[in-house]
């Protein structure tokens, strides 16, 4: 008597999907704090490995101390069992370490029309954050009669400043 | 001494070390002298404990004793931290905390420069996401103690004073002892006398434009490499675990 292969006992429900099926997925999330944009756009979203029975998500945080990256964490996780993949964990990692370059010139976009000026290019972000050039162009009327106000920002990754043209204060995104 | 319990007491170092400095920071949380810096201290503090978060789950896995960061971090008492004596000195005045900052961000950034290229593949690529953090964080308080140093009266008072004061705790920064030879002989940790002269060039560059003067002849205090501490960091250490060791259980 031939014996058929036995049934996983995970059953058909856990079938595991492709690596790009899932990546597919999680880009989709947005950033809990820059909503406009996804994991992937920002680069957060460094790889996905399909083991045998278990997911592994790979990420890389923005800067060390980064308080988004438990929530990036929780938010992946969830929209993981969602769709039926329990076994899954997140791993982060810091290298190659997290720079501006990996966004794309359409989530840059996506930050001026939200509002935030998106990373310069490294020499003219050092001007602009040492308050020696008039580089930055304010994300809401586009003049370049900017003006910093202060290095740090309201997240690690941002500086602020203000628009001395429309009075708008903004965020800049600072080029690492 | 094996080469593994270096590496752990050499970690413990650098996570120590930032996590003090990040605490000290944190105590300005809604005190700074004005908005923006506050904003500035604040978000130093972040990178910092960033940064210990990193080398503390690491020192945890090479400990390999199933300890976790968190318990690293909360439940030591201060004859097992190895923070340097420089970050766990008082805030002072806003003089004083930018002056210890700046000497420890003068520090790190050559420190974390060379770990960049150590052996130990998960100790270079923190070094190499933190160097970035370091090298935003010297720009800021470089800018700072030349404007207080070259600034009215009153400022150059404070911070020549602050500087009078911190100045005996920089010696400790570049002793080394057993850990370091072992890990310098695998590759994995950096010479402290190799970046000495160049700490010490970039401190003259920035304080010669500050107007401010190096104390001559000045006692230096040390400690920390064998644990011992000033009085402060029990302090510290009370108000940082109090919450974790009432409550060992809590979760957020």
């Amino acid at each position: 008597m031939v014996t058929s292969p036995q049934p996983s006992p995970r059953g058909e429900g856990a079938k595991m999907q492709s690596k790009e099926q899932i990546l597919s997925l999680l880009s989709e999330i947005p950033d809990p704090e820059i909503p406009v944009i996804t994991i992937k756009d920002l680069g957060v979203l460094r790889d996905v490995i399909v083991h045998e029975n278990e997911v592994e998500v790979i990420i890389t945080p923005t800067y060390s101390g980064c308080p988004a990256m438990k929530q990036i964490e929780d938010d992946i996780l969830s929209t993981l069992k969602k769709n039926s993949i329990e076994n899954a964990k997140v791993k982060m990692v810091y290298h190659p370490a997290w720079t501006t370059d990996w966004l794309s010139d359409e989530a840059k976009e996506k930050l001026r029309k939200y509002g935030i000026a998106p990373p310069e290019k490294t020499t003219s972000d050092k001007g602009a954050l040492m308050g020696k050039e008039k580089v930055l162009a304010c994300p809401r009327c586009g003049s370049k009669n900017t003006v910093m106000i202060s290095q740090f920002g309201s997240t690690a990754c941002k500086a602020l400043f203000q628009c001395s043209d429309c009075k708008e204060a903004f965020d800049y995104f600072k080029c690492i | 001494m094996t080469k593994q319990e270096a590496l752990f007491n050499y970690l413990l170092r650098l996570g120590d070390t930032s996590l003090i400095l990040a605490q000290r920071n944190g105590e300005w949380c809604g005190h700074g002298p004005f908005l923006e810096e506050d904003l500035a201290l604040t978000n130093i503090a972040l990178d910092l404990i960033g940064q210990s978060n990193a080398l503390l789950n690491y020192a945890a896995q090479v400990e390999g004793k199933g300890r976790t960061a968190d318990e690293l971090a909360f439940h030591r008492t201060e004859r097992e931290f190895y923070n340097t004596i420089l970050v766990e000195q008082s805030n002072g005045d806003y003089a004083k905390t930018i002056l210890r900052q700046f000497l420890c961000d003068a520090f790190d950034f050559y420190l974390y420069t060379e770990l960049v290229k150590s052996k130990d593949e998960t100790l270079a690529a923190i070094a190499a996401k933190s160097i970035k953090e370091i090298t935003y964080h010297l720009r800021h308080t470089s800018s700072w103690v030349e404007r207080l140093g070259d600034g009215t009266e009153e400022s150059h008072t404070r911070i020549q004073d602050a500087l009078n004061e911190l100045w005996r705790f920089t010696g400790e920064l570049f002793e080394m002892n057993q850990v370091d030879t072992i890990l310098i002989q695998e590759g994995i940790a950096v010479d402290l006398n190799l970046i000495k002269p160049m700490w010490e060039s970039k401190i003259k560059e920035v304080l010669e434009r500050a107007t401010l003067k190096i104390p001559a002849n000045a006692f230096m205090q040390r400690g920390s490499r064998d644990a011992k501490h000033t009085e402060h960091l029990g302090y510290i250490l009370a108000e940082m675990q109090s919450l974790p060791r009432a409550f060992p259980d809590a979760k957020w």
